[in-house]
Parts: C-alpha cells; sequence; structure tokens
C-alpha cells in the first residue's frame, strides 16, 4: 500500500508536466457556466485545440478519433497535473465529449462520426445535451417533446423531415452550444420506454430557442429549450427508430464512467472551517474554534471529506491496476452534496448576525460561505437527486427490489401526469 | 498509486473470514454471552492463536510471523464481523504493541513469545473513572515500585495475565507492566453493556511492578500506543459495519409486509444506502490508518483519528438501524442484531470515545496548520 505513482505512470506524469510547463496557458480565467464572455469562450476553444494536437484532448480514445490511444490512469493523470498548473478551461467540452459524442460515435454511420468527432475533440464544436424536460426530471423517460414524422416531406432517397415540438430544460451550454443530442417521443402509443428515439440536432435550427434559468443563487448555468415545429432529418436519428431509451443509457454510462482525480484538498473545507473559527469571538470574548461543539463539527466534516478522498483513491488504485472500479464511488456525489449544504449552514451560523452578508467586500471569507449557502440546494438535485441516488445505491450495489412501477404495462399517452 | 491491499493479503482475509465462519458462529458468541462469566471463548483464543494471528505483526525474532501490519487490519476486520469473543485486540492492539515500541529488549523477550502462542493475555489499564483517560483523571500511584489504586473498566482484565497500567509516579504519568496474578492485585468481573467482551475492576495495593518506557512517557506514549490500536480497531468496526449492512439487507428481502419485501420499500433502501455510504468512507479512512500505521508515516496520529472516527460513526449507526430494520425480531436475544449494537459501542469506547477523538483531531489539525 503505497500513494506511488507505478515507474510508467511516473514517467507519463513526468512527460505531461513537462508538456504543461512548455504550453499551458498561465492566468487565464475559465469559462463558469452561464456568465462565460467571448474572449474566455476562445481561451478555452484555444487550449483544447493546443491538447489535441498533441493527443491529451480525449487521452483514452483510440488516434483514428483524435484521442491519444492512452489508458484511464493516464487520463486521470494528466487531469491532476493540469489542475494542479491551475488550467480549469476544459468545462464547455465536458458533456460534448464525456455524453454526446461517444453516443454518436456508438450509433452514427461512418460518415456521420467523421463529421462531428474529430471537431468536438478539438474544440472546433460544442455540444449539449436535451433530455431532460419540465415533466422528466428523475423519471427521465417520461420525455413529452413530440416528433411526429412529415409524410410529404419524404425525398428520393427515403430520408424525410420529423417536426419536434415540446421542450427541453436543465440543458447545461446551449446558449453556446453548436449541437446537440436529443431524445423525444415518436410513439405516444407504446409503452414509456419504448416510444422515444435519439437524434443529433443542429442548436441553429430554424424553432430552436434557448432561455437561459435564474437559479435561487443568481446563476445563469442552465438553459430551457423550447422546438417550435423544428424540422430534423430522419439521418440525423442516432440508433433505432423507438430505441432511443437504450442509445440514452449509452450515454448515460459513459457520464458514470468519469472517476474522479482523487484529488481535492486535504479534509475538503474543514480546513478553512477552522481557519475562520479562530478569527470569530464567542459571547466570551474566546475564539469560536476554542468551541466543544465547534470543534467536534469540523472534526466530522475533516473525517467525511476525507474518506471521500480516499474512497477516490481506492478507484483510482483499480484504474491504475487496469481494473474496473467497484461500486464504492456511487456514494461519492451523495455525500459531497449533502456535506456542501451542511458546511455552509453550519459556517453561516459561526458567524451569527453577520452570517447574513453576501456581499464580498463584507462578509467573512469573501461570501464564500453564503454563495455555499445559496448554491449547495442545487448540487443536492443536478446530476441525479439524493433520493435517485439512494435508489441507486440500493437498487444496483445493494441489490434491493426496484421501486413499484405503474407505468410499465400503459401506453405513454394513457399515463396519468400530475400538473 | 496502489491504495489497497495485495491479492495475498485478501487472500488471508478470506481465509480468516472461513476459519471465524466455522469456529465462532452467532450463535457460539450468543451461548457464551449466556453464561455466567461470560465474556471469553478459550477453545477460540487457542484455535486463533494456532493460525498464528496473534503474532502477525509481531517479528520473528520473538516468535512471531513478523507479517506487518496490513495483514493484521485483515485479520482484524474479520474479527470484528464475527464479534469474535476473545481478548484480541486487549493482547495484540494494546499489550504486544506496548511492549514493541517501549520494552527494553529484555521485556520484549520475557513477554512476547508468550504472547505469540496464547498463553499470555494481555491488556491495558488506563480508566480509572468516567471521563477521558488524562493526567487528572489518574490516582493510580507508583512509590517504590509498588503500584496502589483502582482501574476501572479493564477490557478482559479478569483472564488476562498481565497489564500495561498507566499511573503516576512522583505526580509523572509513566507505565508499568503489571502480573495480574501476583501480589496485591485484586480484580472482580464488572457487569458491561458488551456480554460478548468481559471487562474487569482491579484494585492494586502496593503491587510490584516493572516501568515501562521512561518516568514522566507515560501519556505520550498511552497516545501513541492508542493510536495504533486506533487503526486496528476500527478494521474490526469496518468488518462489524458491513456485517450489519449484509444482515439488514438479507432481512430486508425475505421479511415481507403489505404484501412485498420490505426492502423495497424507500423508507428500508435509503436507510440502507445511507449505511454503505457511511461504511464506504469508514473504509476509506480505515485504509489511510494503515497505511500510516504500516509505513509509520508522521501522519499516524491524523490517520487514527480519522479512521477512529469515521468507523466508530459507521458501525454504531450501521448496528442500531440494523436492529431498527429488524423490527421486533431485532430486540431479541435469538437474532444477532444485538451482538453488533453492543460490541459497536464497546468498541466505540475502548480506545476513547468519538468526542474526544474529534478534539484531538482538531488540535492537531491547528498545530499543522500553524506549522
Amino acid at each position: 500500500m503505497d500513494f506511488n505513482d507505478t515507474p510508467e505512470e511516473a514517467e507519463y506524469r513526468a512527460k505531461v508536466r513537462a508538456w504543461l510547463e512548455e504550453n499551458a496557458p498561465r492566468g487565464v480565467k475559465g469559462a463558469s457556466l452561464g456568465d462565460e464572455d467571448e474572449s474566455q469562450m476562445d481561451a478555452c476553444k484555444a487550449w483544447q485545440a493546443k491538447k489535441a494536437a498533441a493527443g491529451y484532448a480525449q487521452i483514452r480514445w483510440p488516434k483514428e478519433w483524435g484521442g491519444g490511444g492512452g489508458t484511464t490512469i493516464q487520463s486521470v493523470i494528466f487531469a491532476q497535473e493540469e489542475s494542479r498548473m491551475g488550467v480549469q478551461l476544459g468545462g464547455p467540452f465536458a458533456i460534448g465529449l464525456g455524453m454526446c459524442i461517444p453516443t454518436v460515435m456508438a450509433t452514427a454511420d461512418d460518415e456521420t462520426k467523421k463529421r462531428f468527432v474529430g471537431p468536438a475533440v478539438r474544440g472546433e464544436t460544442i455540444w449539449c445535451q436535451l433530455f431532460s424536460e419540465p415533466a422528466g426530471g428523475s423519471d427521465v423517460a417520461a420525455i413529452r417533446t413530440r416528433a411526429i414524422k412529415d409524410e410529404s416531406s419524404v425525398d428520393a432517397n427515403g430520408d424525410f423531415d420529423w417536426v419536434i415540438n415540446g421542450q427541453k430544460i436543465w440543458t447545461s451550454g446551449a446558449h453556446y452550444a453548436d449541437y446537440g443530442i436529443v431524445l423525444v417521443r415518436t410513439d405516444p402509443d407504446a409503452v414509456k420506454h419504448k416510444g422515444l428515439t435519439m437524434f443529433w440536432i443542429d442548436m441553429k435550427s430554424q424553432g430552436v430557442e434557448c432561455k437561459t434559468i435564474h437559479q435561487m443563487s443568481g446563476a445563469r448555468g442552465f438553459n430551457e429549450v423550447f422546438f417550435t415545429d423544428v424540422r430534423i432529418k430522419d439521418s440525423q436519428r442516432l440508433g433505432a427508430l423507438h430505441d432511443g431509451w437504450n442509445v440514452s443509457i449509452i450515454t448515460l454510462m459513459n457520464e458514470r464512467a468519469s472517476v474522479g482525480g482523487g484529488g481535492g484538498a486535504r479534509g475538503g473545507g474543514a480546513i478553512k472551517a477552522l481557519q475562520v473559527a479562530q478569527k470569530i469571538r464567542d459571547e466570551n470574548g474566546e475564539p469560536l474554534s476554542n468551541n466543544s461543539t465547534v470543534r467536534e463539527k469540523i472534526a466530522e466534516h475533516y473525517v467525511r471529506a476525507e474518506g471521500l478522498r480516499f474512497t477516490g483513491m481506492r478507484s483510482l488504485t483499480a484504474l491504475s491496476q487496469g481494473k474496473t472500479p467497484g461500486p464504492e464511488q456511487s456514494v461519492s456525489k451523495l455525500v459531497q452534496a449533502a456535506a456542501m449544504q451542511d458546511l455552509a449552514d453550519f459556517m453561516v451560523d459561526l458567524q451569527d448576525q453577520a452570517g447574513i452578508i453576501r456581499d464580498p467586500s463584507l462578509a467573512v471569507e469573501n461570501a464564500d460561505f453564503q454563495e455555499m449557502f445559496l448554491g449547495s440546494p442545487g448540487g443536492r438535485i443536478a446530476g441525479g437527486t439524493d433520493e435517485i441516488l439512494r435508489n441507486i445505491i440500493a437498487e444496483r450495489v445493494l441489490g434491493l427490489p426496484g421501486e413499484i412501477r405503474v407505468d410499465k404495462s400503459m401506453p405513454f399517452k394513457d399515463l396519468p401526469t400530475g400538473r | 498509486m496502489n491504495f489497497d491491499f495485495s491479492e495475498e493479503q485478501l487472500a488471508l482475509k478470506e481465509e480468516a473470514r472461513k476459519f471465524l465462519a466455522a469456529k465462532c458462529p452467532p450463535d457460539r458468541v450468543r451461548k457464551l454471552m449466556d453464561e455466567d462469566s461470560p465474556g471469553f471463548d478459550p477453545e477460540l483464543w487457542a484455535q486463533v492463536a494456532e493460525q498464528g494471528w496473534l503474532g502477525a505483526a509481531i517479528p520473528e525474532e520473538h516468535g512471531g510471523l513478523g507479517l506487518g501490519y496490513l495483514e493484521l487490519c485483515c485479520i482484524s476486520e474479520e474479527l470484528g464481523r464475527a464479534v469474535a469473543p476473545v481478548p484480541f485486540a486487549s493482547t495484540v492492539y494494546f499489550f504486544a504493541e506496548a511492549l514493541l515500541r517501549a520494552g527494553t529488549p529484555e521485556q520484549k523477550a520475557k513477554y512476547l513469545p508468550r504472547v505469540v502462542t496464547g498463553e499470555l493475555i494481555g491488556t491495558i489499564a488506563s480508566a480509572e473513572q468516567a471521563g477521558a483517560v488524562s493526567v487528572a483523571n489518574i490516582s493510580a500511584e507508583v512509590s517504590g515500585g509498588k503500584l496502589t489504586g483502582v482501574k476501572m473498566p479493564v477490557t478482559d482484565g479478569v483472564v488476562a495475565h498481565h497489564a500495561v497500567v498507566l499511573a503516576k509516579e512522583g505526580g509523572k504519568p509513566t507505565l508499568y507492566l503489571v502480573d495480574l496474578n501476583g501480589p496485591g492485585v485484586t480484580r472482580e468481573a464488572v457487569i458491561t453493556i458488551d456480554r460478548s467482551r468481559e471487562a474487569a475492576r482491579v484494585e492494586f495495593k502496593d503491587a510490584p511492578v516493572e516501568r515501562l518506557g521512561e518516568v514522566g512517557d507515560g501519556l505520550a506514549l498511552f497516545e501513541a500506543i492508542n493510536d495504533r490500536a486506533a487503526v486496528l480497531i476500527a478494521f474490526e468496526q469496518v468488518g462489524g459495519s458491513d456485517m450489519c449492512l449484509e444482515m439488514a439487507k438479507n432481512y430486508a428481502l425475505e421479511r415481507f409486509a403489505f404484501g412485498r419485501a420490505i426492502g423495497g420499500y424507500q423508507a428500508i433502501k435509503h436507510r440502507l444506502a445511507d449505511m454503505y455510504a457511511k461504511n464506504v468512507l469508514a473504509r476509506g479512512n480505515a485504509y489511510y490508518g494503515a497505511w500510516a500505521l504500516n509505513s509509520d508515516a508522521p501522519e499516524l496520529p491524523i490517520a487514527a483519528a480519522g479512521a477512529r472516527i469515521s468507523a466508530s460513526d459507521a458501525y454504531w449507526f450501521a448496528a442500531r438501524e440494523n436492529v431498527q430494520v429488524h423490527g421486533g425480531m431485532g430486540f431479541t436475544w435469538e437474532v444477532d442484531a444485538h451482538l453488533h449494537y453492543r460490541r459497536s459501542r464497546q468498541l466505540g469506547l475502548v480506545a476513547g470515545s468519538a468526542r474526544s477523538w474529534k478534539h484531538r483531531l482538531v488540535s492537531m489539525l491547528e498545530r499543522r496548520n500553524a506549522a
């Protein structure tokens, strides 16, 4: 048991480090979702192109598709070194390269793959994923966006138009994306999971309209996307007609395949919490860090964050040995998201009346904890709610029975709907 | 990155699991708890000694296998899973470790080979009253090589032959070795919450002692030994936590209510998912402790605290929710949920409470930040 690289890993890390020293942009601010400006997007694209040219863009992918022909552990090492250099410019490409393009690669013909994969790897095009809907959050398959075949549009090659109407929501980056993959209902008479079809779509198509969502924290990282009589070709279909659910599983499996770098600061926010507690006085003029309850709470945060960090290291160990990581990583987001909210609430409470101040020029720690307070509720929902994650652990890891389902045998159009 | 046990170590763990499943099934533990003087299974103790487990981490020059602490952690996890009623922790994690850390070559040669064979049961006697072990909480006093005072509770203190005792000499905390069958020692069993591990009240009246380490080093040595024990106990706790989750899951799959397995209800599923999450965190922290213990890293005290706090939390949660998932059966004598309920608290206190470890951890973090 040790924390060392294998000789091969050490060699790769040294190579990556040298390349980054030479090439990584310094002091360039990354694009945070929703409030990016054009120069930030340009910086992201330039860095992506540079990585692609050197084989560091999609390290695990075969070279013929613009990847590096490397291993998963190599991609983790690169990500660790990139983050060590403070370079955070990959955000706009994460969904495209992590989910959309793998779906295209698994389902599309060679011509389509050639058209899309290379440019996406080089950062020339950005993709978004259009699955969630107002009536389909946790229940993703409850999609109502309809695609209806226009019989009059069939051309000599047998290709034809689908006309799409409906609405998607929680679409990260839709406002700057060039393309998307969209899951729509093509057969409302079939049961819920059987009447869906996946397509790729040009986000500049007529009738596609994006509206950013104003979150409670003030951020605008997500979009609503409206489809009004949007015409797409049947040749844009990914996978078989009405087989969209199975295709979406390919997409989501790729999402889950991404493993954290096992990095993160020691103790998460607990060290910062301790430093803050040392500076705030209690009613007796003593530093709050001397208070028993405060100390115990800080210890709990530290231990929980460390537990997550070491769990990441266990998964990395499996990758390093060429094995598939165990199910332990499934707890990561569940624990992490709740911990953030818990820490934020605790830290705001420590500040007493001043805890309400969010003005960074006046608040403790530039209002980091107030921002966390307002941002953390979203963390417990986005990417799988606490409840869905617990179901996944219970069913897939522990083997407990699935939920009772009333929607398995009924045509989609007859399913009861709420508001 | 190699943050896992080796194939050989995992094979040893598997072997230990099979061995304990055969030799130490829960009904045997329960039967033992029914006896008038519960808490020790001499037959199992002899078998454990035969396996060589007592000397797993003791160097070969003292008769041990000299394998290392990672191997010992694997054994500990399985002992915890089986709720084994043997004085393994007292003898190996405390008594033998105290000797290895602070003993003279003569002391090591005198005691360790007998620990390895199982003929010498050892323990540690630190607490005297409610509250964490501290200089202020110790009254036992040595003067002229004779110890006077009362230690309580001393886990495995009824069957132990020798104890490491924390006492004061001229006001300075110091460790001593005491022959519990020697003159000036009287002991009586104390009823505790965990009937699968006995404990004693031990009274010393001018009992002859042998000093272990230097005068005044007692508390520092005690903490160093406790750090090491905390990691090993964390593995027992992790083993117990996983067993509780397994029991709860199996019961939830076979118990039907309102026409379906109760494991299909989210109230149960989510509870078990939370158990799983705590167990995963505890295992991660315990692994870090194992690494620090095995490599004698300077991070050991912080790693031990993390392992201790996380594993105590996980085992207590898993043990109490396992009872809950079992419903009415959960608090009957015949269902084994109470074995873990008791043991989780015993292990959560025997090397110091989670509360006191949390304070210790933050003090260490303060020192690290200041450095």
